[in-house]
């Protein structure tokens, strides 16, 4: 029930990648393009979803159990660290230089697009580095692993 | 600042993003989970047991949404113009950046903006003004 779940959560936020226009690059560039001819949709997407997520989260926060019993494993992190801006600085010039972010980029790979199949396989040697990078440390500092394992 | 009205589409963006919404929510609810979709990816590539499952299956779900879809309506053309170099770059910065930064448009954007989590709101900040800047160099200043 948790698998299936999670696969129809995935099934759902694709189609809403997809009715949204995030799946097409172009799109997305038009959006992050303000110098240029501004498509302002992106932003409503962003809205529309926060909308929906507040309440939501805000339910969910309160819970110790998820709907079918098994623990709410939320992110608790609260630093505001060097890591969290250059990662978000390097995934800013990424996205702006293809328009994809990683899950229109995977919604898109379904879909058959080889520069989508191509940007999918850097972006796993992109998260690859950082997992061998983060071995490395751990191997010095185990509090490091942990640190990154609390997510947002 | 011009806006393209012509490619202005505020009902398919709002509908789209509330969709988007509720599967981050019933991610949220019923999993637990944040729909973060390169820490789901990321989670992958550091296989922990009985982790691997909800994953593969939310993944499974994103990349099955264009079949679903093309069963109701035709799939909305995707227009992918840079080259293949270009995609490389994209995706290496995309891949590590999301990792260091812990999170990507949909676990920061999204749900971390929705949960009012400082750390995502500067996150989101921070990766806007970049993908904002970036174009305006590649487009505007370096007449790529």
């Amino acid at each position: 029930m948790y698998t299936l779940s999670s696969f129809v959560a995935g099934l759902v936020f694709g189609v809403g990648l997809i009715v949204s226009g995030l799946v097409n690059p172009s799109k997305v560039l038009g959006f992050l393009d303000l110098a240029g001819r501004w498509d302002p949709s992106l932003a409503l997407v962003m809205a529309g979803a926060v909308a929906v997520g507040v309440p939501a989260f805000f339910v969910a926060g309160k819970r110790a159990v998820t709907l079918l019993g098994t623990p709410m494993q939320l992110p608790n992190a609260r630093q505001i660290d060097r890591r969290l801006v250059l990662g978000s600085l390097a995934f800013g010039i990424g996205w702006g230089l293809a328009g994809f972010c990683p899950g229109p980029a995977l919604v898109a790979l379904g879909a058959g697009q080889v520069k989508a199949f191509v940007f999918v396989a850097a972006m796993l040697a992109g998260m690859l580095v950082f997992e061998v990078a983060q071995r490395a440390r751990a191997g010095t500092d185990p509090s490091v692993r942990q640190l990154t394992d609390t997510g947002l | 600042m011009h806006v393209d009205w012509a490619s202005f589409t505020p009902w398919s963006a709002i509908i789209g993003g509330v969709i988007i919404g509720v599967a981050a929510a019933m991610l949220a609810l019923v999993n637990g989970r944040i729909a973060g979709i390169s820490g789901i990816v990321g989670g992958l590539l550091r296989p922990t047991a009985n982790d691997l499952a909800w994953r593969a299956a939310f993944l499974a779900g994103l990349m099955a949404a264009p079949l679903l879809y093309a069963m109701a309506a035709t799939l909305p053309v995707i227009v992918v113009d840079a080259n293949y170099p270009t995609l490389i770059a994209a995706g290496l910065l995309v891949g590590a950046g999301t990792r260091y930064g812990a999170g990507c448009t949909s676990g920061h954007g999204v749900c971390g903006i929705a949960r009012l989590s400082p750390r995502s709101l500067v996150a989101t900040l921070i990766f806007m003004a970049a993908g904002f800047a970036t174009v305006l160099v590649t487009r505007h200043l370096a007449g790529v």
